[in-house]
């Protein structure tokens, strides 16, 4: 970031409109880049630094800190936004929000994480995260590195094989075993600033069929730095009471994004079909299109259903009743959103496809929905959905479906 | 009861904790705990005890410590009584 864009940031003028409204203008600058951070494969650079210049990196993060204090479905709102115009711009801001939900919901007990707070809000920082390691793949509750804290002081080297802009981010969040001789899956989180305490050095070249903008390559991360930098609550409460949920909704409502605008380009070119068709008859792809509505409908009932929940079971957390958001009926209800959002986004695309014909298939056509079909193909690999599966079918032993329809 | 779950859950091949370095209250999260071995656990609780978990019983915290189970098990057999 420049200086001039920095003192931009840094106006509170941008604050006091609506985030929809801003992202509007975020939206404007991420449709004129999207094909080409695409092809290249190159960070959305022009579409975060609108981001930043109109402050909705913080949009999350409590007022008291500088933020906006902006709940799950807003939140979900502006990333649903910004994939109907560049998914690799919205998956960025997803991973963002999702860590600045552990900062919220797990950092304010340590006045490092508060004072970090007030900084993201400031200075308008890019979080990412590195979970996958070489040896774990997705199995995020594991680790093999471990980190050493010594006379307040930690060291930590990790082989993080997938760091979504790790060389664009303000900061890295990395998990870790608590010491040498901790379990596996006795983790700690710390928060890995873009300074001279760090080195990454890049391992592996993200060149992929979709989602090509998240510049997702592999690196070899070395840091020293403030014990007090590591998260004061276990990486398992972090994972179980917000990351997990906030993931799965906030990519789900990525990948229902970018369904939402392959379908609004079949809607158009049936529309256009329409009104050729003299006869008064429907033209053939009508009838996909209501097909294609039905699916994004679900994915849509899906998503607000457990943004209500967890709203809900965070709202109960706050007054000290932690049992919603720890009960294991919603961890597997959680695990089924990210498995089916990942699915339907696919299937919807596809449909478009079908729809749009060739228009469809070429690139850059008002009816393009490569690029769609391509991002929306990493969302079942994303941790995988056999691995997800496998773990509810661990949870499903222990809870029972809920049947009630909230009335 | 303590004693007895301890022993039940020390001999188990699939939960990987050291339970006779966990203190009674010690967390179990904390110290490695993953939901595919509180799952280990509960079936094996539900084993020995001939009890079967309600699902309000099935959160995070009744699995949280050795105390917490012991006092969710006898909670369970009373009731049963
Ligand atoms: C767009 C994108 C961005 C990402 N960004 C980040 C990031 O910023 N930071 C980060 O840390 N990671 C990131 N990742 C990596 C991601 O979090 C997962 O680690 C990655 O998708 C690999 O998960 P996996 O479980 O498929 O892989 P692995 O665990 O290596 O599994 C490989 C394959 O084995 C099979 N498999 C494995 N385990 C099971 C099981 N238990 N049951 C059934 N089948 C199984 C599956 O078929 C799976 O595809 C990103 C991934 C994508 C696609």
């Amino acid at each position: 970031m420049n200086v001039v864009s920095k003192i931009e940031a840094a106006a509170p003028a941008a604050a006091v409109e609506a985030p929809a409204e801003r992202m509007r203008r975020v939206v404007a600058v991420a449709v004129e880049h999207g094909d080409a951070v695409d092809r290249e494969g190159r960070f959305p650079a022009e579409t975060v630094e609108a981001l930043k210049r109109e402050r909705l990196l913080s949009v999350a993060i409590p007022a008291e800190y500088g933020g906006e204090g902006l709940g799950t479905a807003a939140v979900a709102d502006l990333i649903a936004q910004l994939a109907q115009a560049c998914g690799s711009s919205a998956m960025i801001y997803a991973m963002h929000q999702i860590k600045t939900s552990s900062f919220v919901m797990h950092g304010t007990g340590s006045e490092w994480h508060r004072a970090y707070m007030r900084r993201i809000a400031a200075e308008q920082l890019l979080m990412a995260s590195a979970t996958t390691e070489a040896g774990i793949g997705g199995n995020l509750r594991n680790s093999i590195c471990a980190i050493e804290v010594e006379d307040g002081r930690f060291r930590l080297t990790k082989e993080a094989i997938v760091i979504s802009y790790g060389n664009y981010a303000d900061a890295i969040l990395a998990t870790a075993r608590r010491a040498p001789d901790a379990a596996s899956s006795d983790q700690i989180m710390v928060v890995i600033p873009n300074d001279a305490n760090r080195t990454i050095d890049r391992t592996v070249v993200w060149d992929t069929l979709g989602m090509r903008g998240t510049c997702s390559d592999g690196f070899h991360l070395e840091a020293v730095g403030n014990a007090a930098q590591i998260f004061p609550k276990p990486f398992s409460e972090i994972a179980a009471q917000s990351m997990l949920a906030s993931s799965h909704i906030y990519w789900a409502a990525t990948w229902f994004g970018i369904a939402a605008d392959a379908f609004n380009r079949a809607q158009a070119f049936v529309k256009a079909a329409a009104r050729k068709q003299t006869d008064g008859t429907l033209p053939p792809g009508a009838l996909r299109l209501a097909e294609a509505a039905a699916k994004l409908q679900e994915m849509k009932g899906h998503l607000m259903a457990a943004i209500h929940r967890f709203d809900a079971a965070q709202v109960d957390a706050a007054r000290g009743d932690d049992a919603a958001l720890s009960s294991i009926g919603f961890a597997a209800e959680i695990n089924a959103l990210k498995v089916a959002a990942s699915e339907k986004a696919g299937e919807v695309v596809r449909i478009a496809l079908l729809v749009n014909g060739i228009l469809g298939y070429k690139n850059g056509t008002p009816f393009s929905v490569g690029r769609h079909l391509r991002d929306t193909a990493s969302a079942p690999v994303m941790i995988s959905n056999d691995r997800i599966l496998s773990n509810t079918a661990t949870l499903l032993l222990m809870s029972r479906f809920d049947t009630s329809l909230g009335g | 009861m303590i004693d007895r779950i301890r022993t039940l859950l020390s001999g188990h091949p699939m939960i990987p904790l050291d339970f006779s370095a966990l203190s009674d209250d010690a967390n179990l999260y904390d110290a490695g705990l993953t939901s595919f071995a509180s799952v280990q656990m509960m079936l094996a609780l539900e084993e020995e005890f001939d009890v079967e978990f309600p699902e309000a019983m099935l959160t995070r915290r009744t699995f949280a410590s050795l105390a917490n189970i012991a006092e969710a098990v006898s909670q369970i057999t009373r009731k049963a009584a």
